[in-house]
């Protein structure tokens, strides 16, 4: 496939490994993180992790946006399908995601609750069926808001009076800012996504890499990118320079897509935001701005109360945090499996355990 | 063609968000357009491309191309891999 099988060439991939060996010599303990879910999966998908030297630590911070996304937020979204008339439209991976009673996917079976790939799809499915309320499950980072964004504008266009969004959307920056001060984690690199930076640009990485003196390298998803970008961060490393790099420039511009965030800044705007096994991060989420509270389920429907109780024994907290790696939870490959999973990141197929899982890491 | 097809749809369901292939602009009708790579074809929102046009690649997430792929700066990537020491 065009622009994919170059990027996975194994010789090449072989070469940069070599390098990486050579260039992390006396370099001492290396903890690199990435903070993307399609990384994490590509990293255990294509055994990076093997074809580095020991020094060199690829862990998985908040990436995946499902992981991310608080028990509360699932228990609402439960309750919503409980009401009247109401049909809550989600991403696929939600809704496995256990609530503190049940999940969407048990209510999938009352017909409350459907899949779809895309926001748009459930605003068109809103249009044909006026007699009922839609809500779509606005979860994601940078790369979604704008696909959620354009969704809503759509509903403004056509004066969609049944089409709503419950937003828990979420902005990158402020989560890394947040680590990388956390001396527990004590990251040297940040591999930073590729798809959120083809949005946000390189700019908002400038602030991450002065204030903690941390070097960043916006990384595409092939085994060459990551590969080429975990070089990149040990050759800054090398010369002790912080710097943003772009790796991925076939895609990423300095300044992200202009109109892309031009559209999030008309319909979206920042407040705090909790994050599962975070806490609340000031400045990290994006709700329904005031020209477009028509569509904020939260302004339109009183909520149902909800009681959320904590996750027992599950330490995605940690794991999301890059402090442990699944293989430090009593519970993984054991109690918790993709099949009958405990906590989020075994839920999603981008979680970091989902992903250890599946490709291995956890049966040696 | 049909074990494409097959990897294809693996790679369209596990990546339920995030998708990672670029995919080809066949088809522009106002904000929304055809889009294909191989074994699948899709109808997206173009909403937020400066000046897509057909033959383009677009990396697609969520139903929306969120940005056009710069084919130069792909050659310029893959020369940069290969000469790397």
């Amino acid at each position: 496939m065009k622009y994919i099988d170059e990027f996975r060439n194994l010789d090449i991939a072989a070469k940069i490994s070599g390098l990486i060996k050579e260039d992390a010599k006396g370099l001492g303990e290396m903890n690199f993180m990435e903070v993307c879910g399609t990384h994490t999966m590509a990293v255990e998908r294509f055994g990076i992790r093997q074809m580095l030297p020991e020094n060199i630590r690829l862990i998985s911070g908040p990436g995946c946006p499902v992981c991310v996304t608080p028990k509360n937020y699932v228990d609402k979204a439960i309750a919503l399908t409980s009401l009247e008339n109401v049909i809550v439209f989600s991403f696929g991976d939600m809704l496995k995601v256990p609530g503190t009673n049940s999940s969407l996917f048990k209510q999938k079976s009352k017909g409350k609750v459907r899949i779809v790939y895309s926001a748009f799809d459930a605003a068109l499915f809103a249009e044909k069926n006026q007699d009922k309320k839609i809500v779509f499950l606005g979860i994601g980072f940078e790369t979604t808001t704008p696909t959620v964004a354009a969704t809503v504008k759509y509903a403004k266009k056509k004066k969609m009076k049944n089409f709503f969004v419950y937003s828990g959307h979420k902005i990158m920056p402020p989560a890394m800012k947040l680590l990388a001060s956390d001396k527990r984690v004590n990251i040297k690199g940040f591999l930073c996504p590729a798809h959120v930076s083809a949005i946000i640009g390189m700019k908002p990485y400038v602030k991450v890499c002065e204030e903690y003196n941390i070097p960043c390298v916006i990384a595409g998803f092939e085994p060459l990118d990551i590969l080429h970008s975990v070089l990149m961060l040990i050759r800054q490393a090398r010369s002790k320079k912080a710097e943003v790099e772009n790796q991925y420039n076939r895609v990423v511009k300095f300044s992200g897509n202009i109109e892309a965030l031009r559209l999030i800044d008309e319909v979206f705007s920042i407040n705090d935001s909790d994050w599962r096994g975070i806490g609340v991060i000031k400045n990290s989420g994006l709700i329904l701005s005031k020209g477009y509270r028509e569509f904020d389920i939260e302004k339109n429907i009183d909520l149902p109360e909800v009681k959320t109780s904590a996750d027992k024994g599950c330490i995605c907290g940690s794991v999301l945090k890059g402090i442990k790696t699944p293989l430090d939870c009593a519970l993984f490959s054991k109690k918790c499996t993709p099949e009958n999973p405990y906590g989020a990141c075994m839920v999603s197929s981008e979680g970091a355990c989902a992903a250890y899982y599946r490709y291995g890491a956890g049966r040696k | 063609m049909t074990v494409r097809f097959l990897w294809a749809r693996q790679f369209w369901r596990g990546f339920s968000m995030c998708l990672a292939i670029p995919m080809k602009i066949l088809k522009i009708e106002g904000d929304r357009a055809n889009v294909s790579s191989p074994g699948i074809q899709r109808n997206i929102g173009i909403n937020f491309l400066k000046n897509p046009k057909i033959g383009d690649y677009v990396i697609v997430h969520a139903g929306f191309a969120i940005e056009k792929l710069d084919p130069v700066k792909a050659e310029e990537t893959l020369k940069i891999l290969e000469e790397l020491q």
